[in-house]
């Protein structure tokens, strides 16, 4: 009978959990970007394009493209596209063959900040 | 917190404390309710450090401490006489006061059929812990915390539980290795966790007088309490890692978010009786992340003949709380 109980107040418990206001979307990860991560590229892309799986807050979400030096060679306007609140994106002068480091710091739409990087080379 | 102790699985029949566990519940109720008044409006990370993500395991307890629930079903025969087929279902549930300290309350409902035809059921111990995770690393994807358990003896039902209870302060780490050099950049992926600690039981001996039908007197049986290092560590390649820090390989969903997992939660006796002697599983796993849940399954093979003879199953289903309810229950608090 006791079992049968608990068993009766663990199921509720639960139940009120998935009840509770606020469901969100959580942290944002990356899904996919151009230039893939550790491709290698023949062509200067014209930026880095970041498809992450949740919906990003603007105004607290950064991206950065860093050379070999760590020294920021993109164009500074590294932003959440306004029609596309998942993608972030960052213009890329012409840049010359190396390795590149794109650094990002995102924080969802609930608050969750998440942040990464990585490489990609142009031949 | 979650290693399972093989050694000494006896188990005693004792007058169980209802109203002590109806309290707890009660007061988790509690918790559960007033936290949305005190939450704040910021949740921070679960598991992560830098680029690396941290998923809940299966046995060996994690380095972090965030609001969570899981449910861990394991499924062993046991060999004997008689032998036996036991299931257990664990609950776990983790609440954070503080950014980086929260309390952790398991249970665990088990079953266990022999195979004379008797079998044997019911709840086990009520488990109450802290943790405090007191370092977090991002440049070097690192996480160290330390708890402590207790396992509150006389919580259970009498035919599976202990009747003393265990304190059992340990010590927690993980270890991603992304910051290895790039001409090993495919061991980036990997990351090892850890957890280590001596339960204490606190009872030393349990005395059990039986009725000799030999002699016709009363004979005291007399079963020693062991202290139990418990040891665990994992191995983890994290397929998530690789698409995201490391080389898109072009992964599908639902590869691109998993995790393999090896588990290797030990035991060792630290008691004069069986001093020196290791108990353990390995269990080789997947575990796939989703935004606000995890699934993971799990073999469980015996390391040694004490620790079985036949291979186990692990089944785990883990809700992120902090990502379901950012502004309520999956807060801290206290921020």
């Amino acid at each position: 009978m006791r079992s049968v109980i608990n068993t009766k107040m663990a199921a509720l418990l639960f139940l009120m959990l998935l009840a509770m206001p606020g469901v969100s979307s959580g942290h944002a990860f990356p899904d996919h970007s151009a230039p893939k991560v550790g491709e290698a590229v023949t062509a200067p892309p014209a930026g880095v394009y970041i498809w992450f799986d949740g919906n990003l807050e603007p105004t607290f979400s950064k991206i950065v493209v860093q050379d070999t030096n760590g020294k920021a060679v993109d164009q500074g306007n590294g932003r959440v596209n306004p029609s596309n609140s998942v993608l972030l994106e960052v213009g890329l002068p012409k840049l010359p063959p190396g390795t590149y480091k794109v650094l990002w710091n995102v924080v969802s739409r609930d608050g969750h900040r998440t942040s990464g990087d990585y490489s990609f080379q142009i031949k | 917190m979650k290693i399972r102790t093989m050694i000494g699985a006896e188990k005693y029949s004792v007058c169980g404390r209802p109203y002590l566990r109806s309290l707890l519940i009660v007061c988790l109720f509690v918790v559960i309710f007033f936290s949305p008044i005190f939450a704040p409006r910021n949740a921070s990370a679960h598991g992560i450090a830098g680029n690396r993500f941290f998923p809940t395991t299966f046995t060996v307890d994690d380095p972090f401490i965030s609001d969570e629930f899981s449910l861990l079903v394991h499924h062993n025969k046991q060999s004997g006489d008689p032998s036996s087929k036991q299931t257990d279902i664990s609950i776990d549930y983790s609440k954070r006061l503080f950014p980086n300290f929260g309390f952790e309350f398991h249970e665990a409902y088990m079953h266990q059929k022999f195979s004379d035809g008797s079998s044997a059921h019911g709840w086990d111990n009520l488990g109450l812990g802290a943790k405090w995770q007191f370092l977090t690393d991002e440049k070097r994807e690192l996480i160290m915390s330390v708890g402590t358990d207790f396992d509150i003896g006389g919580t259970g039902a009498h035919q599976v539980a202990e009747s003393f209870s265990t304190i059992t302060p340990m010590f927690f780490f993980g270890k991603g290795l992304g910051d290895l050099p790039g001409s090993v950049n495919f061991l980036r992926p990997l990351a090892v966790t850890g957890a280590l600690g001596v339960s204490f039981p606190t009872r030393s001996r349990n005395v059990h007088t039986v009725f000799n039908e030999e002699t016709g007197d009363f004979d005291q049986d007399i079963e020693h309490n062991s202290k139990i290092l418990n040891w665990g560590f994992t191995v983890q390649y994290s397929l998530m890692y690789l698409q995201q820090h490391v080389k898109d390989i072009g992964l599908p969903d639902p590869f691109k978010r998993m995790i393999l997992v090896v588990e290797f939660p030990m035991q060792t006796n630290l008691s004069r009786d069986n001093k020196g002697l290791t108990t353990g599983t390995i269990n080789p796993g997947i575990v796939w992340a989703g935004k606000s849940f995890e699934f993971g399954i799990a073999a469980e093979l015996p390391v040694n003949a004490r620790s079985g003879k036949t291979v186990g199953i692990l089944g785990l289903i883990h809700f992120f709380l902090d990502d379901l309810f950012p502004g309520s229950i999956g807060s801290p608090i206290f921020h």
